[in-house]
């Protein structure tokens, strides 16, 4: 496991949830540190979903602590909501109203200043611009994970979180958001914690990754560190090996 | 390890409307769902469909009771009031239940809930929708009311005003045990949303008066607060005498109501995320 004697953006301390006898996420730890972009990784069930929801508020952990920003985000999640924001192809926008009315009603929720040069930016950054005004529900995929984007960048996040964002994209789009992505974080000093079951894109991104199996956190370490433990060649044969519980653990 | 917790909430940059009650987070869902109205004519058209057709037929039986029988001529005008006035109870509990609907019919309630957006705004904007779609839906009415059946609502003055506050908070009361039950249950309980005001309408005594419940019935009927308000309505109509008792008993039996509601929606909302519901609602 990592131990960074860096400033955390997430902090996360004996996670566990239960739902009835079923153990979704058992006892995990972890940090996430301040301007870094890390990876949860894990087979299906291996309690990813949970997870995320449960930093974002939308799950009641059974015990342990999840502090983002220095905030209880249990007690206080109010408090640090503001900063975050959160992005999925699994959760769509108001299909009926256009991009702009979409992004208007976000921008006001997350109370952005200036909302229309706000708008005008990442209509220029995103490309936004010929179907700014077109109902969200009659965009392709790539352009409502453009839009999704958007909304996801609108308020200028501290901490972004990820689930599977270049899911079900063509292989030029999802490299163009991956870029988007980076650029994001590398020019506004932002966190992002990225659920994927996209290894190469794991590699491309992460500086850290988590890898989980089962609900527990089995290892974690940077791509190149994770591969070398292993002796393999990609994160895709790591990834594997963690899956089948092959897992090395720091000093074996 | 640097240890997070110590570091204070107020090393975040302010935002605006960062903590507490937003106003402007409430006008900003309540745009969402005026452009929504806006954008889709079939969602106006139902607003104002069903109210019309409910006052045609009530002011055609109007018509014919007063053919039929001068003692029963005089009891047109409560008539059309009671369905007038159980339009603004139905109504208003449906906007706010459907404007809820809307977020889960497009899964856009994740969205929601990780926003900064808090439940008593959401609640607060869901009351403006309300009204909203009871101002859509029923200005015209009352106005087709008055022109074709002579029937002017706006006569009752002041005292529409307290039936109005009256039966919109029962409305919100109800919408809001209703939205928890969405919350908890998901769509499976979508029909409870369009169906659970029905169980008010033969007990409130909408159309007929309180007398003519059996004895045990009534203390039971006098338990739901509309009671008091269509009591109220016929006593004003009827014999031009106003029960501004009812009206008191009505508002205390929506404070409770109202707690009970919101109780219970912080309860389902509760329980909801403690089973993870969240992350899979519309489902």
């Amino acid at each position: 496991m990592f131990q960074l004697e860096e400033d955390a953006a997430i902090r996360v301390v004996n996670l566990v949830k239960r739902y009835g006898t079923v153990t979704a996420v058992a006892g995990i730890s972890f940090i996430v540190p301040r301007g870094s972009i890390t990876g949860l990784l894990g087979g299906n069930g291996a309690g990813k979903t949970t997870t995320i929801g449960m930093l974002l508020g939308l799950v009641l952990p059974t015990s342990g602590t999840i502090e983002i920003l220095g905030v209880d985000m249990v007690r206080h999640r109010y408090r640090v909501l503001p900063y975050m924001n959160f992005e999925s192809p699994y959760v769509e926008m108001p299909l009926r109203l256009t991009v702009r009315q979409n992004l208007t009603i976000y921008g006001r929720l997350y109370g952005v200043d200036d909302l229309k040069t706000r708008i005008a930016e990442l209509t220029q950054e995103l490309d936004l611009g010929s179907f700014i005004d077109r109902p969200t529900g009659k965009l392709s995929a790539g352009q409502k994970t453009r839009v999704s984007l958007a909304k996801a960048l609108i308020n200028k996040p501290l901490v972004l979180l990820l689930d599977e964002p270049t899911a079900s994209l063509d292989p030029d789009t999802a490299d163009w958001v991956r870029g988007h992505l980076q650029t994001y974080c590398q020019s506004y000093g932002a966190t992002m914690l990225l659920a994927s079951h996209n290894m190469a894109e794991v590699e491309r991104l992460c500086d850290n990754v988590l890898m989980t199996r089962q609900g527990r956190l089995v290892d974690s370490g940077s791509p190149a560190e994770l591969i070398h433990r292993y002796g393999r060649e990609t994160m895709e044969e790591v990834f594997l090996d963690v899956a089948r519980g092959q897992s090395v653990q720091v000093g074996s | 390890m640097m240890d997070v917790t110590q570091q204070p909430a107020r090393r975040l940059p302010r935002l605006r409307h960062a903590t507490g009650f937003s106003l402007a987070r409430v006008g900003a869902l309540v745009l969402r769902y005026l452009y929504l109205l806006r954008a889709s004519w079939p969602r106006l058209f139902d607003l104002i469909y069903w109210p019309t057709v409910q006052l045609l037929m009530w002011g055609f039986l109007q018509i014919y009771l007063a053919q039929e029988s001068g003692t029963l001529a005089q009891t047109v005008g409560v008539l059309l009031g009671s369905a007038l006035l159980w339009d603004i109870l139905f109504r208003g509990q449906l906007g706010f239940t459907i404007s809820f609907l809307e977020e889960m019919y497009s899964r856009n309630l994740g969205h929601l809930m990780v926003s900064p957006l808090r439940p008593v705004e959401l609640i607060a904007a869901l009351m403006v929708m309300s009204v909203i779609r009871i101002c859509i839906g029923l200005l015209p009415v009352t106005l087709l009311a008055w022109a074709y059946f002579g029937f002017n609502v706006y006569s009752m003055g002041l005292w529409l005003v307290a039936f109005f506050l009256n039966l919109i908070l029962t409305s919100w009361a109800v919408g809001l045990f209703v939205c928890g039950l969405l919350l908890r249950y998901g769509l499976g309980a979508e029909n409870i949303a369009w169906s659970l005001m029905f169980l008010f309408m033969p007990l409130a005594c909408v159309y007929y008066p309180l007398a003519v419940l059996p004895g045990w019935l009534q203390p039971i009927s006098m338990a739901l607060a509309p009671t008091h308000v269509f009591e109220g309505m016929r006593s004003l109509l009827l014999h031009g005498v106003v029960r501004p008792e009812m009206m008191l008993s009505a508002l205390g039996l929506n404070a409770i109501y109202f707690a009970i509601g919101a109780l219970s929606f912080a309860w389902f909302h509760r329980d909801a995320r403690r089973r993870g519901q969240l992350l899979s609602l519309g489902e």
